[in-house]
């Protein structure tokens, strides 16, 4: 039997984010610098 | 392995599995055998997302991939984060609002029976393979390079995991894929330190020299297997059809003390999950120079069925093979220390031509390399249902760590293949009891125990399955790129039934259900008779395109009411 949804929670808990967007915007940015990285370690090894 | 060896394996494999049924044998409640504890936090959410997506052929297999083509095979992980985010904003919160056990619980709310039995046969089959392949690939490695059953390992394996994921369902796996993943993250951070510490000066320079760094490839050329761009879009769709649609892992995050826990768990894989999988193909190219500069680097790696060869009756062929691989890997050492002493030097004209005769030395050592596996796999057919390479990291295990060190990696590669395996018997469990049991047996979904002996037989059901498919199917691809093939075929018209069931209220049952069947068609079509001109990751943003755009159509020509139909 489905227990009752709970209820949603808007605020992420982590320190420095106060909502979801923030959390998967600091997410993105993070790939986007990894990919950088991997794009420059790529070029330094060619 | 020596007794030493021996105890530190079984400790860890038998005293895990042993832990994670103890703690959750009295598990009776449906939600916490389906969903785990309440009360479970984001870390062991994560962890657990994490250790069911990581196989033991992650472990085993990626370092010798690295070995033979370098880091290229990380841009597959390109998609990941941003299909994480999706599932996050979007998927996750939809399961939770809803209380559904299993993902198809939803298509049969949204849409009607026929979706969600398409959906949950659709995962049955291609996990279920999968299943089989999870046990399989360990087992064929191990058994070959201990010299151990092969019908044994794959049995006991399956059995372990079998006993606590029948006992303790989802809280059980929880539990145990964390105490497994500290000894997964152990076991390789003292393997990737050893091996640091035995490598010569200048080791990634020398990798990079030799292609093995190329970690991003922006080419777009749609036949080539790892680009930037196949990885981003293809690891896109792959990704979002894993972690969005796949009970496997929804089932490792619907449950958790809010839904909060549940996106954190999700992100904590978006962030992480390319760093580590870097850390293990990096492991892989420098296992590739650490055997540029050792005397005895085989010619073939997998070694059990190369010496059985060389003491057979055409050993003197063989042996010849290793003699003119000797004076090529000595001739290769040579080219290394030129281009090794010229850069150092900064003479930039002889470090070029040094490299171009590296280059050289490269490519003729690996044609002999190729032929000798070639004449291998004449002489002994059987050698071919693995790749040499798998055998790379397993022969740096046994050869150049300590005792204690040997077990805890084989015990590494035994608690891989029991988390993911364990996630699989989960999901397989859970699907048959609530998508296909209960569809059909309305009445008996209120008997809360009746469900649990269910689920249990179900689970039990699926891990003999697995057993039974590893022991008797035959692999003879790639064992890390069967599992990737398998769900590119499989996953994308069920990743374009979820999207339109997210995203195109007005599409109904019966066209998406139609849609998702002419999909299938479609890529099993492109995927026999189209292989050559389409990587098989392209497949992933074809097929889920195609199914939505077949529901477009489909509902466009249906009569109105058919958007209608009743919910299951």
């Amino acid at each position: 039997m489905s227990r009752p949804p709970l209820p949603d929670d808007d605020s992420p808990g982590v320190p420095g984010f106060r909502t979801w967007r923030g959390v998967y915007l600091f997410v993105f940015g993070c790939f986007l610098l990894v990919v950088i990285a991997l794009t420059l370690f790529a070029r330094a090894f060619a | 392995m020596n007794p030493i060896d021996w105890v530190v394996l079984l400790g860890t494999m038998i005293g895990i599995a042993a832990y994670g049924t103890w703690r959750t044998r009295h598990t009776d409640s449906l939600n916490t055998y389906l969903k785990g504890n309440h009360s479970t936090r984001w870390g062991t959410i994560g962890i657990s997302v994490m250790a069911t997506q990581a196989s033991t052929i992650t472990y085993l297999s990626l370092p010798g991939q690295a070995y033979e083509n370098g880091i290229a095979f990380i841009q597959n992980y390109f998609g990941l984060p941003l299909a994480l985010i999706l599932v996050c904003a979007v998927f996750l919160p939809i399961y939770r609002k809803l209380g559904v056990y299993t993902a198809y619980e939803y298509l049969g709310r949204r849409f009607d029976r026929k979706t969600r039995l398409l959906g949950a046969g659709l995962f049955l089959l291609q996990r279920g393979i999968q299943a089989g392949i999870t046990i399989y690939a360990p087992a064929i490695i191990l058994s070959t390079a201990f010299g151990w059953r092969l019908d044994l390992t794959i049995v006991f394996t399956g059995l372990v995991a079998i006993v606590y994921t029948v006992t303790g369902g989802s809280a059980a796996v929880n539990l145990t894929q964390k105490w497994q993943m500290a000894v997964i993250f152990g076991g390789m951070i003292t393997a990737f330190v050893i091996l640091v510490l035995k490598l010569p000066a200048h080791a990634t320079s020398i990798a990079g020299a030799m292609g093995k760094l190329q970690a991003v490839d922006y080419t777009p050329d749609p036949g080539l297997r790892y680009t930037f761009w196949s990885g981003l879009l293809g690891g896109f769709f792959l990704s979002l059809s894993y972690f969005g649609t796949d009970q496997t892992q929804v089932q490792r995050y619907i449950g958790g003390a809010a839904l909060r826990e549940g996106r954190l768990g999700l992100m904590f894989n978006a962030l992480f999950k390319i760093p580590m999988q870097f850390f293990i193909v990096m492991l892989g190219a420098l296992l590739f120079v650490f055997y540029q500069f050792q005397p005895d680097t085989p010619v073939v790696f997998n070694q059990t069925a190369w010496q059985r060869q060389v003491e057979g009756p055409r050993g003197a062929e063989f042996r010849t093979l290793e003699a003119r691989h000797t004076v090529l890997h000595a001739a290769k050492q040579e080219k290394i220390r030129a281009w090794t002493t010229a850069q150092t030097g900064g003479d930039a004209v002889a470090a070029a031509a040094a490299r171009a005769e590296l280059a050289a030395a490269q490519r003729a050592s690996d044609t002999l390399r190729k032929e000798a596996r070639d004449t291998l796999y004449a002489a002994a057919p059987e050698a071919k249902k693995t790749r040499d390479s798998d055998y790379v990291f397993i022969t740096f295990i046994l050869t150049q760590l300590p005792h204690g060190v040997i077990g805890l990696l084989v015990a590494v590669m035994f608690a891989s293949a029991l988390s993911s395996k364990a996630g699989e018997l989960n999901a397989l469990g859970t699907t048959s009891t609530i998508d296909l049991w209960r569809a059909f047996r309305p009445l008996a979904a209120h008997d809360e125990r009746r469900n649990v002996r269910n689920a249990k037989w179900f689970t039990a059901f699926w891990g003999l399955f697995a057993i039974g498919f590893a022991l008797f199917a035959s692999f003879a691809e790639n064992l890390i790129e069967a599992l990737n093939i398998i769900a590119s075929v499989f996953y994308p018209p069920l990743l374009g039934v979820f999207l339109v069931a997210f995203f195109l209220k007005k599409v109904g049952g019966t066209a998406v259900f139609w849609a998702a069947a002419a999909t299938q068609l479609l890529l099993l079509g492109l995927f026999f008779f189209g292989k050559s001109t389409v990587a098989y990751l392209w497949l992933n943003p074809i097929g889920c395109a195609a199914c939505v755009g077949f529901s477009l159509l489909f509902q466009f020509f249906l009569p109105s009411n058919a958007a209608k139909e009743s919910p299951a």
